[in-house]
């Protein structure tokens, strides 16, 4: 399988994170808002965790194709570059 | 409930990839065994997540949630006593028949060791099973989004009728599983399981933190609730001191030998997973990852309901002021069932009447289930509230692709090519495994409207259900580890189980309980103190009937030959060495921290 999940999971991670954050940042002085989630910006600041978490598995999916495109150029597929591929 | 577009847009995203990947992946089936068993070659970790994942359907989530606010910590046993243990033993002692085997689903390994007929009764239950547990999913998912009305000011917008909210959330639901197991099959339903798994967990994390800041934090919350829901093992040795009823012997043996390792250890819906990896060693280590994140799962879904109940009742309030101008008051009005409740959880109101519904000594009875959606209600602002609902639907999308994945396994490989045709080309059972998915989803549909019309389809089902399931693991212990069990033996062990568990229910009866559904419809011979005590002591009868029955019928028929049973059976199997890797990469080493995490976590409940 060569669809590496990090990749397409980092992305979705990072739009929910970029979402989350720009709408805390254009809410923060609303008080109303915020008033459940006791004073604290919530989107802002699970924006920025979630932002971050997206980012690293995008990170390293990236990288885990990258390499295995390396090896794949190195030595042509045989069987057990094929069983590899799942990473 | 005033959801606004950025609400919409998360849950619009969530949509987007989970479609998405199944499109992506659909170019990827060329065989069956990349649609059923995807292809055998994913890495360990994404199998460990989508193995806990499967799991974490809505039951889970918010039966989790209800029963924290009804019992407390003690629920926890759920995961310290009734999943960990198992999942050690399943990863460690039973993956190696399972992978080894070679076989493509459990019915087919009990195929492989015991015989056909034996195969058949656990296909045809299993299959049975799965379709209604998606149904009644389905069913619970449409109800929570009725009662939230999530879609209500949607379909105001538009002009529909708000009575189409339950069909719209079902065929809504149903259309997007069925849509990306179709394309990708057990690949697509794994890699959204892991992908529903994080949102899971970026849903309901930040719910825990803000309840528990809160409340005033671990020692907040043990202060606003009475001393025994704090404890998951104190008063445990007897029964009438712990608020589920139950004593050290039936949470030992009822949940935790028989119940928990029956689900862990045999329920294909769970094994699928660990068996789509891509070699013995990460099989092996798929249920030890599992259970490191299902350790921390307490936190997340049982503390809420533990918060829920803790807070303080909202009551209508008149606040009076004045100024220059005059006399201000201001009323906030509370709703009677809310008014009626306990903390954040609602009474149960009589619609006729619209008067809360009391139990046998005078008390409201209370709305559990609405424990962890009314937290995410009560806590999150919009913005994280539309994550909050995605990750309520994403568990109940999980829950169910496992089932519908569970079910075309099981439905072509064990039904249509064992009964129906053999033989026939790879490509004609792959296209009869898409045609399952349909068919399963469809037959869930149906079992989510009967569940609309009749009241107790869904506690009458899981009654069967759990008749099925208690004597499972008698059957999977004998047969991987007594190369003298037989098939006569093993068939004849399920029927008296199940028989068994039948009886014990149709004698007995928890306190306060009616006659019917909650047993005691032969007559009532003994009482227990509460229906999980009723329940778990049920499941050590079925177990301890199917165990001797099936050791008594093996030991008059004839066995197997040796030569049959290798790569089956413990003592004709050489097991996998894991030699060529460093002690801490070993499954077994991973095994021994997963337990001693287990044994600390039970310790810090206590």
């Amino acid at each position: 399988m060569s669809l590496d999940l990090r990749i397409p999971m980092g992305l979705m991670f990072t739009m929910v994170g970029a979402i989350l954050t720009s709408f805390g940042m254009a809410t923060r002085d609303n008080a109303d808002l915020y008033a459940r989630s006791l004073g604290i910006d919530a989107n802002l600041w699970w924006g920025i965790v979630l932002l971050v978490f997206g980012i690293t598995m995008l990170t390293l999916g990236r990288r885990g194709q990258k390499r295995l495109l390396e090896e794949a150029q190195k030595n042509p597929p045989t069987e057990e570059t094929e069983e590899r591929r799942g990473h | 409930m005033q959801l606004t577009s950025v609400d919409w847009l998360i849950m619009l995203l969530y949509f987007f990839f989970v479609l998405g990947i199944g499109f992506a992946l659909k170019r990827y089936m060329k065989t069956s065994k990349d649609f059923f068993q995807a292809g055998r070659a994913l890495p360990a970790w994404i199998c460990g997540l989508a193995f806990i994942s499967a799991n974490l359907g809505a039951q889970e989530v918010i039966g989790m949630g209800a029963s924290g606010a009804k019992y407390g910590l003690e629920t926890a046993h759920f995961y310290g006593i009734g999943a960990i243990p198992a999942m050690i033993f399943v990863g460690i002692f039973m993956m190696p028949f399972y992978y080894g085997s070679k076989a493509r689903s459990v019915p087919e390994f009990l195929r492989l060791r015991f015989d056909e007929k034996t195969r058949a009764l656990n296909a045809c239950s299993f299959a049975v099973m799965t379709v209604f547990s998606s149904g009644i999913s389905m069913y619970a998912m449409a109800r929570l989004i009725q009662a939230l009305h999530i879609f209500d000011s949607l379909f105001i917008r538009l002009g529909w009728p708000t009575g189409w909210i339950f069909t719209f959330a079902i065929v809504m639901s149903a259309m997007i599983v069925l849509l990306y197991i179709f394309l990708g099959g057990l690949t697509s339903a794994i890699y959204n399981e892991v992908l529903q798994f994080f949102l899971i967990i970026a849903g309901f994390l930040p719910l825990t933190l803000l309840g528990l800041k809160n409340i005033g934090g671990w020692n907040g919350l043990k202060a606003a609730l009475p001393v025994q829901y704090m404890h998951e093992w104190k008063g445990v040795m007897h029964a009438s001191t712990n608020p589920m009823g139950i004593d050290a012997i039936g949470i030992g043996m009822g949940l935790g030998f028989v119940l928990g390792a029956g689900y862990w250890c045999t329920d294909f819906l769970v094994i699928q997973t660990a068996m789509a990896s891509k070699n013995m060693e990460s099989a092996r280590r798929v249920p030890l990852i599992a259970a490191v994140p299902k350790m921390v799962f307490p936190f997340l879904v049982i503390v809420p309901g533990l918060i829920a109940i803790g807070l303080p009742t909202p009551h209508t309030t008149t606040y009076v002021h004045h100024d220059a101008n005059g006399i201000y008051h201001d009323i906030k009005v509370v709703p009677p069932e809310v008014e009626q409740g306990h903390g954040l959880i609602p009474a149960k109101m009589n619609p006729v009447t619209g008067k809360a519904m009391l139990d046998t000594s005078g008390k409201p009875l209370l709305d559990y289930d609405m424990a962890t959606p009314n937290m995410l209600l009560h806590y999150f602002p919009t913005g994280i509230l539309g994550l909050g609902l995605t990750a309520l639907l994403a568990s109940f999308m999980s829950g169910m692709a496992g089932n519908v994945t569970a079910f075309n396994t099981v439905f072509t490989y064990d039904l249509y090519q064992s009964y129906i045709r053999k033989g026939a080309s790879d490509r004609h059972y792959m296209a009869v495994g898409r045609w399952a998915t349909v068919g399963g989803i469809l037959l869930s549909i149906c079992t989510a409207y009967a569940a609309i019309n009749f009241n107790n389809i869904m506690d009458t089902l899981q009654l069967v259900f759990s008749f099925v399931n208690a004597p499972l693991f008698a059957t999977f212990l004998l047969g991987m580890f007594w190369k003298r069990a037989t098939g006569h033996g093993a068939f004849a062990g399920l029927i008296a189980g199940t028989s068994a568990a039948m009886i014990h229910h149709g004698l007995t009866l928890p306190l306060e309980a009616h006659t019917g559904i909650h047993g005691g419809w032969i007559t009532v011979v003994h009482r227990y103190p509460s229906d999980m005590a009723q329940n778990f002591y049920g499941a050590i009868w079925a177990f301890m009937v199917n165990f001797v029955v099936a050791v008594v019928v093996s030991l008059l028929t004839k066995p197997k030959p040796d030569e049959e049973l290798v790569g089956l059976v413990r003592s004709m199997t050489k097991m996998p060495s894991h030699a060529h890797l460093p002690w801490w990469k070993r499954p077994e080493a991973l095994a021994a921290a997963v337990l001693v995490g287990a044994i600390g976590l039970n310790i810090f409940f206590w």
